[in-house]
């Protein structure tokens, strides 16, 4: 195969990602003319910030040492997020079932579907702070704009992922249930939630820690919770309170988290 | 009886893998089904239980018509026709009995499916099978903890559960070990004489098919180009269906150990 005069040693190179060498310095041409325009074209108010540093920096410094003295105030606020939260996540996660079957495409048929599809990506398409303001404007302030700020959320995160989910399944169980003479449910019930129920259950640990950090959220445009004493509390100026509640914050969400990784391992 | 007339099937376009293929078993053989990758052998098994739709043709299992069957009709038809699966197909997190009780699904409602309350009879049916096959102590495991012949075992036991009036297998040795896929098919031949109930075995080993079958049918690009006794089925029958594929080894067409076979498996 080689020629016998191979003088010359054989070199090899990973060939580049992009092939045409116009395309691809063009590409990186473009990425730094729009860096460019981009911070030459935003307003940044230089003076505006140095002067707003020192006022970062003693909000900072007012925050140390975080005090937890009003902690009555800390636990009802956490008691209403936790609440918040974990109704939600329960509400979401069962809607986002019946939903995720709509919306996968190897269960349902066209119709239902595009239906299904539409439910999840309507509700996916607002961040919870905007669909909170609508539902404070809608029920009032409180817990109960909330709950279903967050219910909604979940749908469309838990539906979307659990759908996906659905499409991947291992079809050879559901030909099985099918070849048995099951009917639809019967199939569903036995060829596919059993393969889904582990990343179920994942999902909705996943979700539990996300409603509980976006029910702090939005708390503060009034839906109840954590959020709402935050506010206040930097609406008071009480900064060593507002980083008592942050730090109470993470400390909720560490131990969600490994609750969470526990129940994984369990259940697969 | 199962009789297969004129059927074609036939995927979008393409040439037609199935192209009117005619057979009839009847009484309680055992047909074991042979072809290359492609030859349509799935296709045929599976038209017959429509997990694949037949483009056109007649398919009657005793004097049933089956290929018009829609909804309820089709579900009580499909519970009639057990099928055996080269995967198995068992649902992996549920445990063997719940495995084998899907075998019920046809004839169950949905409440007792869910709440898997069986009818007695269905349970004691179950416990008899599974004692037949030899995995009766293995009725609280997660079928996924099973081993391979074990599993296929459960795969037999839950079509058997259908109270089946024909039993198809797809390949149902081509994901064991040599010993293993013997056992299996010895297990299918005897099921096959003691309920006397026939089966139809789609089979890439040829030296098994001869052995443990009493009819074999050669499929070559969706057309039958033999049908026979096994005795009959030789060097040229075995090159018109591989022919153009490489068989090294000439032994694949001499049968394992074992004589007096024939005499033992005659009965009506």
């Amino acid at each position: 195969m080689t020629p016998p005069d191979h003088a010359a040693p054989r070199t090899w190179r990973k060939p580049p990602f992009i092939a045409n060498p116009l395309l691809r310095y063009g590409l990186w041409l473009v990425v730094i003319v729009y860096l460019v325009w981009a911070f030459g074209s935003l307003p940044f108010n230089w003076a505006r910030i140095s002067e707003g540093l020192p006022r970062a920096a003693r909000i900072f410094g007012g925050g140390f040492p975080p005090s937890f003295e009003r902690s009555g105030l800390l636990i009802t606020g956490f008691k209403e997020s936790f609440q918040i939260a974990i109704l939600a996540t329960l509400l979401g996660v069962a809607l986002s079932i019946p939903f995720a079957v709509m919306a996968a495409k190897n269960v349902a048929p066209k119709p239902i579907y595009l239906l299904g599809r539409a439910v999840i990506i309507i509700s996916r398409s607002f961040h919870p702070v905007i669909v909170a303001i609508l539902f404070v404007a809608a029920v009032g302030f409180g817990p109960l704009a909330g709950i279903l700020t967050l219910t909604i959320y979940s749908i469309g995160f838990v539906g979307k992922l659990l759908a996906e989910e659905i499409e991947e399944i291992d079809w050879g169980q559901v030909e099985a249930m099918k070849a048995a003479g099951a009917g639809y449910l019967a199939t569903l019930i036995y060829a596919v939630f059993p393969q889904i129920l582990p990343r179920q259950v994942g999902l909705s640990m996943y979700q539990l820690d996300s409603n509980l950090r976006a029910s702090a959220v939005v708390g503060i445009v009034g839906a109840g919770g954590i959020g709402g004493t935050l506010m206040n509390a930097f609406g008071r100026y009480d900064y060593d309170f507002a980083f008592a509640i942050l730090l109470t914050i993470i400390a909720v969400i560490l131990v969600s988290e490994g609750i969470s990784g526990w129940v994984r391992k369990k259940i697969w | 009886m199962l009789e297969i007339s004129k059927l074609v099937k036939r995927y979008g376009r393409d040439e037609p893998v199935l192209k009117e293929l005619d057979l009839k078993v009847e009484g309680s053989s055992v047909v074991s089904i042979v072809g290359a990758s492609g030859a349509g052998k799935s296709t045929m098994l599976r038209c017959i239980n429509r997990l694949v739709e037949p483009t056109s043709g007649s398919i009657k299992l005793n004097g049933n018509e089956l290929v018009n069957l829609r909804g309820g009709e089709l579900r009580r038809a499909r519970r009639k026709i057990g099928m055996v699966f080269q995967g198995f197909n068992l649902i992996d997190r549920l445990t063997v009995m719940e495995n084998v009780l899907a075998g019920r699904l046809g004839y169950v409602n949905l409440f007792q499916a869910i709440t898997r309350r069986y009818p007695q009879s269905d349970i004691e049916r179950a416990f008899s099978l599974m004692e037949r096959v030899g995995i009766a102590h293995y009725a609280n495991k997660r079928a996924d903890e099973l081993s391979g012949g074990e599993r296929q075992r459960v795969g037999v036991v839950r079509a058997l559960m259908q109270e089946p009036e024909i039993l198809l297998a797809d390949e149902p040795t081509a994901s064991l070990d040599p010993r293993t896929s013997e056992q299996i098919m010895k297990l299918l031949q005897s099921l096959a004489s003691e309920l006397s109930l026939p089966v139809l075995i789609n089979i890439h080993n040829v030296a098994q098919a001869k052995a443990y079958t009493e009819r074999i049918v050669g499929l070559r690009h969706g057309r039958m180009i033999f049908d026979g006794l096994p005795a009959d089925f030789d060097k040229e029958a075995l090159d018109a269906i591989y022919g153009g594929i490489e068989t090294a080894e000439d032994e694949i067409t001499e049968e394992p150990g074992r004589s007096g076979r024939e005499a033992a498996h005659d009965a009506p």
